[in-house]
């Protein structure tokens, strides 16, 4: 099922929480909604499932237009971030409460019913623990069943809202790798929503960068972390290192000094430079960027520098090889091997 | 006990035990020694005689049914409060706690004149009342339904114990489902909705199961506070010998006539069943807490 | 993006009717004011119109009868002994009560829902057995009635009884105030003054004491509200004898039987009037001081 967001508006009391955005989903990709809190990712996801009315805009779930549908209408898979299980009702009974409340017409017959959610807990890896209550489950074990209530209602689009968000570290990196099984063997549409990039980057088909009620960036992971279309998702998205440059004569300047870098456009001006501390290459000779470096420390294989640049307030930071002999001190001239460069003086 | 920086719990404790005994421990095991102290065979001659059964059945009758009109209409008040924003909210808030403030000889009195035939609600059900007159001039109605008369006299009867009841349990009901109403996840009914569910399927399914301890206190305290109640009902009743004479009244009855040990007994059985409440309502509140974590 | 070609509508239309389906978390309008109305409806029918009813009642024959209505001596001595009766029983019961939230709230014990059952008693017994059990202690045929006649000291019929009686029905509720209320606030507060060398006292009165001033504002308040207006536990150990040891509600009882209802009403508007006030106070407290109030919905 392809979804269409048409510029959605949505206003609490007059807040605008999501500004005129549009955003079309294909049949079954795997999508990520990414941005800081506040950003109107959550919001965004519960207009799709009609758990918020647009203030203006349309949804269409394939051809039909969904925007005045109720929740119920809409069908969707919905998975809550506290996973929000009944717990009057033992983990069986969980799943099956969407098929039970099906009116007459529509209603499987009860042993098709019960069929089918042991089918569910069996794909969720739950079999054998159909009796116990929610609260008797770890939260792992919390979240397949959550997932699988959802999936009992043959969902036309199944949504998550920061599915791994209140499991801790290990489960969570478990979890994400079986959503992506489940995910490849049902085919669903799925749309999930997260704070945390690295979860993004490795487990969605495509990213939808969010920030401040707008979509800035829509791509593949590598798309959005390789060519950032603007300074937020480059800083958003991966590790960044930024610093204020003037264009001229089709060349790049920090303090006066050519960089060795060519603009990419004729315009003269104030830009933004920016690049990832890793994709940077030492130099011995010729013209570069050079600082003196502030303070080292050891990140994972590489040795991650401060760097001071003359006549610029902040520092920047580059990744060197661990075995580098930079002390405090050292001058060390670079070129980003990849970088991208955003006019004006913020990068706006 | 278990150890703790924080000093005075020989003090405290001691002193909350001194007093309840004092005040509670000691005058109750009096109540059961004199009730116990009298011999078997007038204990059961009491406890059997018609007047004590029927005012029995009158106290509990009346307050079950009280208590069951204040469930129905305690969780409504309670829902409205909860879920609803509307002008008046805060004030109508505030009057549920009426019933608790207000003595109840003073509630006795105004409910006693409001329904009394010739009260402002009372004279609307009285024969050659408002509410007659009214069906009697509908002469355009069929079947002669115009000339369909009520009676219905309230005060005075079991009915007006009723509603005296209603109006002190009333706050019960109210102040222990709001609370749960309040804290219930809004995620629920909003997982419930989007699995299919319409909204009477999620009251009914999601909601009220989580509702039913607080609703089952609700309840066993509106009932407990029912049984005893004594004041406001007295003016209401007519305290017509086994019709509509409560239980309470017949302990001050037996009292007056220097009957101890009749009131004793009485005293007891119903000390007894109110111990039986708070019993059940602890229960009830030990199996929500095993069933859904918290009350 | 969204491919905008081919799309024909306008964004900004005005909401449709169809897109107003209510919210999944509420009811549809109707069900919604129809369930405010039957709430209203009956506590309006239930609660307000008694209220109403008090104040007709008192000033129905004017203003001046309603005033002289509170000149009657006896009346005023009535008015008197309640007075007395609260000025004695709610400071018994505030030291209760602060000792007891104390010990149930700062402390692990065995036996302690035991201790909480026991201050809920009063809750549950109906407050006539409340009166009877000091009838038996200390009447004429009590256990300690030769005694106290033998020495001349009254209790039953007298003073000393209203006021035990009166303690006996509204000890629970400062205590009951309370102990939510520092359960919730938990024992770290306190933990950080003793570990920064105050006393149990100090602590008492700098820490915890303004933490729950306002609780226990509120828990003075019902008491006194109860404390005035008890009448069945009263009136067993009262003897009714007019003008030295009937209370204002007992004197409202012996008005209204005696058809000086205009009288009856004129005291029972004084006492309407201060539960008025403690509801009052209640909601004010609220809304300024909703944290310090936790407990205040649990009766």
């Amino acid at each position: 099922m392809e979804i269409r967001v048409q510029d959605i508006r949505k206003e609490f009391s007059r807040y605008p929480a999501l500004n005129d955005v549009s955003l079309d989903i294909r049949s079954g990709e795997l999508i990520a909604l990414l941005g800081p809190s506040g950003s109107g990712k959550t919001t965004l996801l519960r207009l799709i499932a009609g758990l918020e009315t647009p203030t203006a805009g349309r949804i269409f779930f394939g051809d039909e237009d969904a925007s005045s549908k109720s929740v119920q209408e809409r069908n969707v898979g919905f998975v809550f971030q506290a996973y929000a299980l009944f717990r009057n009702m033992n983990v069986l009974e969980n799943i099956m409460f969407g098929l039970k409340v099906r009116p007459r017409a529509t209603r499987p017959p009860a042993a098709e019913i019960r069929r089918r959610a042991l089918e569910l807990l069996d794909l969720v890896q739950l079999s054998g623990l159909d009796k116990r209550f929610p609260q008797q489950l770890s939260g792992g074990q919390r979240q397949r069943v959550a997932l699988a209530r959802a999936l009992a209602i043959e969902p036309r689009v199944l949504l998550l809202d920061e599915p791994f968000g209140a499991l801790d570290a290990m489960v969570r990196k478990e979890l994400r790798k079986w959503l992506r099984e489940i995910h490849d063997r049902t085919g669903h549409t799925t749309v999930f929503v997260t704070h945390d990039q690295e979860e993004a980057l490795e487990l969605a088909d495509r990213l939808v960068v969010m920030s401040q009620g707008k979509i800035e960036q829509v791509g593949t992971p590598d798309e959005v972390y390789d060519t950032p279309s603007n300074p937020f998702v480059f800083g958003f998205i991966g590790e960044s290192s930024a610093l204020p440059v003037t264009v001229e004569n089709r060349e790049l300047w920090v303090g006066g000094r050519a960089i060795g870098l060519p603009a990419p456009h004729d315009a003269t001006g104030d830009a933004r430079l920016f690049f990832r501390p890793h994709d940077v290459e030492l130099v011995e000779d010729g013209a570069a960027l050079a600082g003196v470096v502030a303070a080292a420390r050891r990140v994972g294989g590489t040795r991650r520098v401060e760097l001071e640049i003359g006549g610029y307030p902040d520092r920047i930071e580059i990744d060197l090889p661990f075995d580098h002999p930079a002390g405090e001190k050292t001058r060390i001239a670079f070129r980003p091997k990849r970088w991208r460069l955003f006019e004006g003086k913020t990068g706006q | 006990m278990k150890p703790s920086v924080i000093p005075g719990f020989g003090l405290t404790l001691g002193y909350t035990l001194a007093y309840l005994s004092l005040i509670v421990l000691i005058p109750v095991i009096a109540l059961f020694l004199k009730a116990a102290t009298t011999p078997l065979d007038k204990i059961i001659q009491i406890a059997t005689s018609r007047r004590t059964l029927a005012a029995l059945e009158v106290s509990f009758g009346s307050s079950l049914l009280a208590a069951v009109v204040n469930v129905v209409f305690g969780v409504i008040i309670a829902w409205v409060l909860v879920r609803y924003k509307f002008w008046g909210r805060r004030l109508l808030d505030a009057i549920v706690d009426l019933p608790f403030a207000l003595p109840t000889a003073v509630a006795g009195i105004a409910l006693s004149s409001l329904y009394a035939p010739k009260g402002w609600i009372g004279s609307l059900f009285a024969p050659a009342g408002a509410l007659n007159e009214w069906i009697a001039a509908q002469t355009w109605l069929p079947f002669g339904l115009s000339e369909f008369q009520l009676s219905w006299k309230i005060a005075y009867t079991p009915t007006g114990i009723v509603i005296a009841l209603i109006f002190i349990g009333l706050p019960f009901v109210v102040r222990t489902v709001q609370p749960v109403l309040e804290e219930f996840e809004q995620e629920l009914e909003e997982a419930a909705a989007t699995l299919g569910a319409n909204r009477w399927q999620t009251i009914t399914r999601v909601m009220l199961p989580r509702l039913t301890p607080a609703i089952l206190t609700g309840f066993a305290l509106a009932f407990a506070r029912a049984v005893g109640e004594y004041g406001s009902v007295i003016f209401i009743a007519g305290n017509l010998p086994n019709v509509s004479e409560i239980a309470p009244l017949l302990i001050v009855i037996k009292l007056e006539e220097f009957d101890q040990a009749g009131a004793s007994v009485i005293a007891g059985i119903m000390l007894l069943i109110a111990f039986a409440m708070l019993l059940v309502i602890n229960l009830i509140q030990a199996w929500s807490r095993r069933r859904y974590g918290n009350v | 993006m969204s491919d905008r070609e081919g799309a024909v509508y306008d964004s900004r239309r005005p909401p449709q009717p169809a897109d107003q389906h209510t919210r999944p978390t509420t009811e549809r309008p109707w069900v919604k004011w129809t369930l405010i109305g039957i709430a209203f409806a009956f506590m309006a029918l239930i609660v307000l119109l008694p209220l109403v009813i008090v104040f007709v009642e008192a000033l129905k024959k004017g203003l001046d009868t309603y005033l002289a209505s509170f000149g009657d001596r006896q009346s005023l001595a009535a008015i008197q002994l309640t007075l007395l009766v609260a000025a004695i029983s709610v400071p018994l019961n505030l030291v209760f009560g602060v000792m007891a939230a104390w010990c149930v709230a700062k402390y692990e014990f065995w036996g302690k829902s035991f201790l909480t059952t026991l201050i809920d008693l009063p809750f549950s017994v109906s407050p006539v057995v409340s009166g009877l059990v000091y009838v038996l202690l200390f009447g004429a045929q009590g256990w300690f009635g030769p005694f106290l006649k033998a020495n001349n000291i009254e209790i039953i019929f007298a003073v000393p009884g209203i006021v035990l009686a009166t303690v006996f029905v509204t000890f629970p509720f400062i205590a009951r105030e309370l102990i939510p209320l520092m359960q919730e606030q938990g024992n770290t507060d306190e933990e950080a003054a003793i570990s920064l060398g105050a006393t149990g006292w100090q602590t008492f009165w700098r820490v915890t004491l303004p933490n729950i001033r306002w609780g226990l504002l509120y828990g003075v308040l019902l008491c006194n509200a109860r404390a005035m207006g008890e009448f069945g536990a009263v009136s067993v150990v009262s003897g009714h004898i007019r003008g030295k040891t009937t209370t204002m509600p007992l004197d409202i009882e012996i008005l209204y039987n005696e058809y000086n209802f205009t009288a009856a009403f004129a005291i029972a508007s004084l006492l309407a009037a201060l539960a008025l006030l403690t509801l009052i106070f209640k909601t004010i407290l609220e809304l300024r001081f909703g944290d310090a109030l936790a407990g205040s919905r649990r009766h």
